[in-house]
């Protein structure tokens, strides 16, 4: 498999931020989650639910509630505005102040044409959902208390609005309240506190259904305004609701971490009266499930311990497929971390600060699986805050190390570092050329005399550096007319190439040489998650979000021969459950058949010059080949070779000492900053 | 009479009462459960057995009430019949042969004269595999019918009863095994199964441990390993199926059942906790905790008052209304194991092994009767697995029963070992033992034997014990040196050792003038008064596992056997060998009331007992085969009465009886062919005239009535003679005799004792018979007449009334309308009297 030394870099305190809201859109089968930090995210859940994009946070825009409509990604937010979302540079595309105080809530009818949003000053305002914009309609009755919650009648005639101790029924023609629904306060020492109705949903056949702050989900028929049952669910909150699509099925997100689902069920065979039952419940967080979403096969929940849990309904999938296997999402898909190779330095990404380190040193020489004495400990070198209100989207560290840039939404900032024994000097490069804007993605060439940042509508900006200025060269467009931003840019060590992926699954490579498209990689229809070319071959390896792995020649324009073997035998079963993407793919210079690749929960190197692993053999192997003499081993051993020896992998990289930099983030590390969670009663303590 | 020899090993006495689901009648009077060979009934309020349905020859695997007729039972059995009882009169109605073990029994109102009954797959008796089939009873009118139309309709059920349940209205039969739920739907004859995965990733177990249907909605609670209840819904699909699971149980959940209406589930485990859970609001469930011991069935009576649950220390506690324990049925303790030996309290006759953890228990054999529970430990009992906590390990009468001699023991791990001998004095006062000394770490290891010397002079009583720390040792009672507030107390009299070997076993002979201790090979012989090495006794190689000295004319003999296989016999005149035979014994014990000794060999897996005396060669009883697996437990136990038996082979149980227990904890015992007839007859007689239970209320208040019956008669008839006087005497008797808390209240004994006096005074005259009448309750008076009618259905009372006619004859007769009229008057009259007076 080959030695490497390692160095295991636990110091990126990385903290994902809460999910705060989720919106499912049924017809794109796209999720779109927010944090607590204002930050946007796109799952794909067609597409092994990768995060095809992030639209970053801004300070002081914490987004309290998601809405799609058609295509279109509305939020809200405590400040008051609603945002649309530009999905395509992902950015906000305007903002509209709602003249209402707080949001809690935003809801879109079922017919696509208003939205509704639940102000703090008790107000439920209509907006006119306009091409390009969104225009305030009216103002249905104004109530004296906030309004949490609110749910559209699918026939869009009534709106049901969740407030403190009660619920009321607006009909959207008049704007007056037609039902005012009583929610009971708690018991015992609760009763002197208000309920809060965190959430309504209102079903088709005026059944309305809550969750309160009393831990009650109440079933209320609508159309005469009375409690039909009540599931005392838990002691705590229950936070959210989310009913499927066929309105058979209904699930609460509480502030224990758990999800209970109701089924609306006939009580006897026979019999045409269903009801409401609590039949399942799930635990899958630790902590406040914030945010749920039932979609046809699965529970989707979000909360404050910031995983995306996917649990599938094993009555609804095929049992031991890829559907069926649960998933937790807790880190991102792209990458936080870049690696200074010559420099061997490293460059962590924060939402609001960037901080560089450098690797510590060893001289000792050890057995395979000891860890050597340091030499020199890792040692941060710079923390650079960023300016402006708009968290980081993107940042790069030069292989050399004499260059630093990161952008935002808004800006690109570019640093020139100079080092001198201790101490770092850092200069910002003040004049940038004007087409650096509106950037999703960085990195500089292998010689560290190109700045590649991809830019609107999958272009590429490149920029030529020098010790004196930054000058602007080219952009380098291509023409397929796809206008989903790129999430990935690779340019080649030899200066050759540069490989681009957007997420509309496009790779395209560019000749660096001639300064424009080279080719364009067939198309696979799972979004590539990482792509590298080949140091010396000019062969492109692209993985995709569906675990499926290409090898494609650049000078031939064809996959190569050993892509074509993998297909037709296909890849190992294990090997394609997997269920976290590989986030890099790198070579290893010493020997051109290894590539390299990782995941967060293994490191993989595929040797080409050796057999694939057939359908019935171990995928797994490396402890089992140990054990085996010689000859027996060379016949046993297949062309994946998977290490399994670090957890929560955030990046790996080769350095040019033919050292392996392996970012862990442990997940106990994050659960520990995390707040406590509610107090629960745990059998035998 | 001939005597029939046939000797046969029965289950009787202490059988098992919580090893099947008892089933409480419609009017929730009577609970009916399978025990040993026969179906007990028991009265719900009074705790007291009824009578006992015998009739069965093997086990009894189930009884359920029949949904047609709510006053007959079936019970099955696994001699492979199905029997059909009155159990208000005891009578055996029908029985169905069906001509293979079978384990359980279901039935469903919707399923008219169709049984299901729970069988082996194939014939073969050992075989793992079950299935449930359908029984059509036949109508037939002869009392033996043939039932062998067997339908199978799931195959591959678990033998567990609780494991099968009949769902709403009959429709569906549902079925756990393994990790596997069947439903099976008769109208569509299809049937669902619903797999679960082995055990999550906590490591909980999935396993299926029962099933309970919900009466009025579709909805299955199952049980599960782990502790979980689920209860599933829309499972008539193969796919859309749901479940919620419920969870307070940390462990097994070993019964469920809905109550009639489906307004609760309740649930039981090893927790010994009752739980109810209400339905669609599972998260509100009430409590029933400190339940003793597990919960292995709960029963519930058809209105729902009563709720009943079976525990695995052989008890069923009845509850009203899951608040309120209301009796408890107390059958012979069984743990997994008896760590001491049986014994037979020489003053109560009764039967004392381990009962409840740290407890003896005292059983009477005779009355099939649990007398009291000894709490030697005297610590709380912790219900938590893997706890190791102090046990009793032995006990010893002495000869009087004035003396309990106990040892307990605790080993944790990483902990030495705790022992205490503890020594019991019987209170003549309190009639129960009290404890007199403790003495802690009495040796340093284990003690392996323990017994005292049958003293003949009741001064001096010795306790000796032998431990593996290679010393025995003498205990005395000895008097306080100094204080006298302080009674006398035992402390240690002599140490012995022999060449550093480890002890074994001691025996005291019969006139206790010799103590043999056996250290390994040798058994050495002490006088205990002088505490002189007598002699020493050797047969190597094999160590010597267990000693015994005969009794009576055999009392020179010493026998042993050893770890050879070898049964030695010395002469203790001689001090050499008598004879010794190859035998692999497993327990060899004398009976104290003749010569005979009984040796429980075991071979091929199965055990054999041979009885024999000492001094005569060939075995007076031998039986091969008397059950599966090991004897390392049994007690000879006197008779009350000494039976009459003449036949040699079944001689020796003349005295005393041999009772063992087997492997599997069941209490086992000899009977001889005489003995079954005699009880079958006693139980035939038992039978009693109504449906009243057979109580000491009842002896009182159904005689009085019967008496008040008679007395009506002639009235009806207007004799003017009384019914005699001894009639009217023992109702006084009985009142004066009875204790007073059986009594009904003053108010009304008071009326019939007043009636009891005026009875003995005759008076022809009609006048004063009538106001004798009014003396009686007003209120009785419709019921009197009520029960005039019913007597002429009932040919015994009818004779009765017909010959008191007959005496009565002379007498001018009045009808039943004049007498009542006159009674009236005479009713006014006094009336009218008392409001003068009062004026």
């Amino acid at each position: 498999m080959g030695e490497f030394k390692v160095h295991r870099v636990r110091f990126f305190d990385y903290m994902p931020s809460a999910i705060r809201a989720m919106a499912f859109n049924h017809r794109t089968e796209r999720l779109a989650v927010a944090r607590s930090d204002g930050a946007v995210e796109i799952f794909n859940f067609t597409d092994s639910y990768y995060q095809e994009k992030v639209i970053p946070g801004r300070d002081g825009r914490a987004v309290e509630a998601l809405c799609w409509v058609g295509q279109r990604l509305f939020s809200a937010g405590l400040n008051g505005e609603i945002t649309e979302y530009d999905l395509e540079n992902l950015r906000p595309q305007y903002i509209v102040e709602a003249y209402g105080g707080p949001i809690w809530t935003i809801s879109c009818n079922s017919q696509g044409t208003h939205l509704a949003v639940g102000c703090e000053d008790g107000t439920v305002k209509l907006f006119e959902i306009l091409k390009e914009k969104i225009q305030f309609q009216r103002n249905l009755d104004r109530q004296k208390s906030r309004i949490i919650s609110l749910c559209w009648h699918p026939s869009g005639a009534q709106i049901a609005a969740g407030m403190m101790d009660m619920i009321k029924i607006f009909d959207t023609e008049t704007g007056r309240a037609t039902h005012r629904l009583l929610v009971e306060r708690g018991v015992g020492t609760s009763k002197t506190r208000e309920v809060v109705v965190w959430s309504v949903a209102f079903l088709s056949d005026n059944t309305i259904v809550s969750g309160d702050s009393a831990g009650k989900v109440q079933i209320w028929d609508g159309s005469m305004g009375t409690l039909v049952r009540t599931h005392l669910v838990t002691k705590w909150d229950v936070l959210a609701l989310s009913v499927s699509q066929d309105e058979s099925s209904l699930i609460a997100g509480t502030s224990e971490g758990t999800v209970v689902q109701f089924q609306f069920l006939s009580s006897t065979v026979d019999r045409q009266d269903p009801e409401w039952v609590r039949t399942r419940t799930f635990k899958s967080h630790s902590h406040d499930v914030r945010a749920l979403v039932l979609t046809d096969t699965a529970v989707v929940s979000g909360g404050m311990d910031t995983q995306l849990s996917v649990r599938p309904l094993l009555d609804k999938v095929e049992k031991n497929t890829q559907e069926a296997a649960q998933r937790k999402i807790a880190f991102p898909h792209r990458n936080l971390v870049s690696c200074a190779k010559k420099a061997g330095l490293l460059l962590f990404q924060f939402p609001d600060h960037l901080e560089l380190w450098r690797l510590g040193e060893s001289d000792g020489n050890g057995k395979p699986g000891d860890s050597l004495p340091l030499k020199r400990k890792p040692e941060k070198l710079l923390q650079l805050k960023r300016k402006g209100e708009d968290h980081i989207c993107c940042s790069a560290v030069s292989p050399c190390g004499g260059w630093l840039v990161y952008s935002t939404v808004s800006s690109v900032r570019l640093y020139k570092l100079q080092y001198s024994n201790n101490s770092v000097s850092i200069t910002k490069v003040s004049k940038l050329p004007r087409e650096l804007q509106s950037v999703h993605q960085l990195c500089f060439s292998a010689d560290s005399s190109r700045l590649f940042a991809a830019s609107s509508q999958s272009s590429v900006v490149v920029v030529a550096l020098n010790q004196l200025e930054c000058k602007y060269l080219q952009t380098l467009r291509h023409k397929s007319g796809s206008r989903q931003p790129v999430h990935l840019l690779f340019p080649s060590e030899d200066g050759r190439w540069l490989a681009t992926a957007n997420t509309d699954c496009q790779i395209h490579v560019y000749n660096l040489q001639k300064m424009k498209l080279h080719c364009a990689v067939p198309v696979h229809s799972s979004c590539p998650t990482a792509i590298a070319i080949h140091p010396t071959s000019s062969r492109l390896v692209s993985v995709h979000a569906d675990q499926q792995i290409f090898e494609f020649s650049l000078l031939q324009q064809e996959y190569t021969e050993w892509s074509r073997k993998l297909q037709k035998q296909g890849l190992h079963s294990v090997w394609l459950k997997r269920d976290t993407p590989v986030t890099s793919v790198g070579f290893s210079p010493r020997n051109p058949t290894h590539i390299l690749l990782n995941d967060t929960f293994m490191f993989c190197i595929i040797d080409q010059s050796l057999p694939l692993p057939e359908s019935r053999t171990l995928l797994l192997n490396q402890t089992v080949l140990r054990s085996l003499p010689g000859p027996e081993r060379a016949r046993q051993s297949h062309a994946f070779k998977i290490c399994k020896n670090f957890q929560n992998v955030l990046s790996v990289a080769l350095l040019d000492d033919l050292s392996l930099a392996v970012v862990e983030r442990p997940l106990l590390d994050v659960m520990a900053q995390l707040p406590a969670p509610v107090r629960q009663k745990k059998f035998a303590t | 009479m001939v005597e029939h020899g046939d000797i046969r090993v029965v289950h009787r006495g202490g059988s098992k009462i919580d090893f099947r689901e008892p089933a409480i009648t419609n009017d929730s009077r009577f609970l009916l459960c399978a025990s040993g060979e026969c179906v007990k009934v028991f009265s719900t309020s009074t705790e007291e057995c009824i009578h006992d349905l015998r009739g069965h020859t093997d086990l009894v695997t189930g009884v359920l009430l029949r949904p047609s007729n709510h006053l007959q039972v079936y019970s099955c059995s696994v001699d492979g019949t199905v029997r059909l009882w009155d159990f208000t009169d005891g009578i055996l109605i029908k029985t169905y042969v069906i001509g293979c073990p079978i384990y359980s029994i279901y039935a469903s109102a919707d399923h008219e004269g169709v049984i299901f009954i729970v069988i082996p797959m194939l014939s073969d008796k050992r075989s793992e595999l079950f299935q449930l089939a359908a029984v059509s009873l036949p109508q037939s009118g002869d009392q033996l019918v043939e039932a062998r139309e067997l339908s199978a309709v799931l195959s591959n059920v678990s033998s567990n009863p609780a494991a099968i349940a009949f769902g709403r209205g009959g429709e569906y039969i549902a079925s756990a095994k393994g990790l596997q739920l069947e439903v099976f739907f008769f109208k569509k004859q299809k049937s669902y199964k619903f797999f679960l995965k082995e055990d999550n990733k906590k490591g909980g177990l999935n396993t299926f441990t029962c099933v309970a249907c919900h009466p009025k909605n579709d909805c299955i609670a199952t049980g599960h390993e782990d502790g979980k209840i689920r209860l599933w819904r829309n499972f008539n699909q193969q796919k859309e199926y749901t479940y919620s699971t419920l969870h307070w149980h940390h462990n097994a959940v070993s019964s469920l059942r809905f109550t009639p209406e489906g307004t609760n589930l309740l649930s039981g485990g090893v927790e010994s906790v009752l739980v109810q859970w209400r339905y669609n609001q599972e998260s509100q469930r009430d409590f029933l905790p400190r339940l003793g011991a597990a919960i292995t069935h709960i029963a519930v009576s058809p209105d729902g008052a009563l709720f009943c649950t079976s525990h695995s220390d052989n008890k069923i506690t009845i509850i009203q209304s899951c608040v309120k324990v209301s009796a408890v049925l107390q059958g012979l303790v069984k743990g997994e194991s008896v760590r001491t030996d049986l014994m037979v309290d020489p003053r109560s006759k009764a039967l004392v092994l381990n009962g409840k953890p740290g407890h003896l228990q005292f059983y009477s054999l005779q009355r099939d009767k649990l007398l009291y529970n000894l709490d030697i430990v005297q610590q709380e009992y912790i219900h938590e697995l893997g706890l190791e906590q102090f046990e009793v390990v032995k006990a010893a009468f002495d000869a009087s029963g004035t003396w309990l001699a106990t040892v307990e023991e605790r080993k944790q791990k990483s902990a030495e070992l705790e022992i205490n001998l503890k020594l019991w004095a019987f209170d003549e006062q309190t009639q129960s033992f009290v404890l007199n000394t403790t003495i802690s770490a009495p040796h340093e290891a284990r003690i392996t034997a323990m017994c005292f010397r049958q003293a003949t002079d009741s001064q001096t009583t010795m306790l000796v014990s032998t431990s593996t720390d290679g010393h025995f040792k003498a205990w005395q009672l000895v008097a306080p040196a100094h204080t006298e507030d302080e009674g006398p107390s035992w402390s240690c009299d002599f140490v012995g050792t022999y060449r550093g070997l480890v002890p074994k076993c001691c025996c005291f002979s019969a006139d206790s003038s010799l103590l043999a201790v056996s250290f390994q090979e040798v058994v050495t012989v002490w006088s205990p008064t002088s505490w002189e090495l007598l002699t020493t006794l050797s047969q190597p190689p094999g160590a010597i596992r267990d000693l015994c000295f005969g009794r009576l004319s055999c009392s020179k003999y010493l026998l042993g056997f050893t770890t050879k296989d070898l049964l030695c016999c010395w002469n203790l005149l001689t001090c050499s060998l008598e004879w010794s035979t190859s035998m692999d014994i497993s327990l060899l014990l004398a009976d104290p009331l003749s010569e005979n000794m009984a040796a429980f060999c075991c071979q091929a897996g199965c055990t054999d007992l041979f009885v024999f005396k000492p001094s005569e060669p060939r075995p007076l009883f031998s039986q091969k085969a008397v059950c599966s697996g090991t004897v390392t437990r049994a007690v000879f136990a006197p008779r009350e009465k000494m039976l009459e038996s003449c036949e040699e082979s079944s001689q020796w149980l003349n005295r005393s009886q041999l009772h063992f227990l087997t492997q599997h904890m069941d209490l086992m015992t000899f009977t001889t062919k005489a003995e079954d007839d005699r009880l079958m007859a006693s139980s035939k007689q038992l039978v009693i005239d109504d449906s009243v239970a057979m109580t000491p209320f009842y002896l009182l208040l159904g005689k009085h009535r019967h008496q008040q019956q008679e007395s009506q008669d002639p009235v009806s008839s207007l004799s003017a003679e009384r019914t005699p006087l001894p009639q009217g005497s023992v109702a006084v008797k009985e009142l004066l005799q009875s204790p007073a808390h059986v009594l009904p209240s003053t108010s009304f004994l008071c009326s019939m004792f007043v009636q009891s006096l005026l009875i003995s005074i005759t008076d022809p005259r009609e006048a004063n018979k009538n106001a004798e009448e009014e003396m009686e309750s007003e209120k009785e008076e419709e019921d009197s007449e009520e029960e005039m009618e019913a007597s002429t259905s009932r040919p015994g009372q009818a004779t009765v009334s017909g010959q008191s006619a007959e005496c009565a004859a002379p007498t001018p007769a009045l009808s039943k309308a004049q007498a009542r009229e006159l009674r009236r008057v005479k009713k006014l009259d006094r009336s009218w009297l008392a409001g003068l007076l009062d004026f």
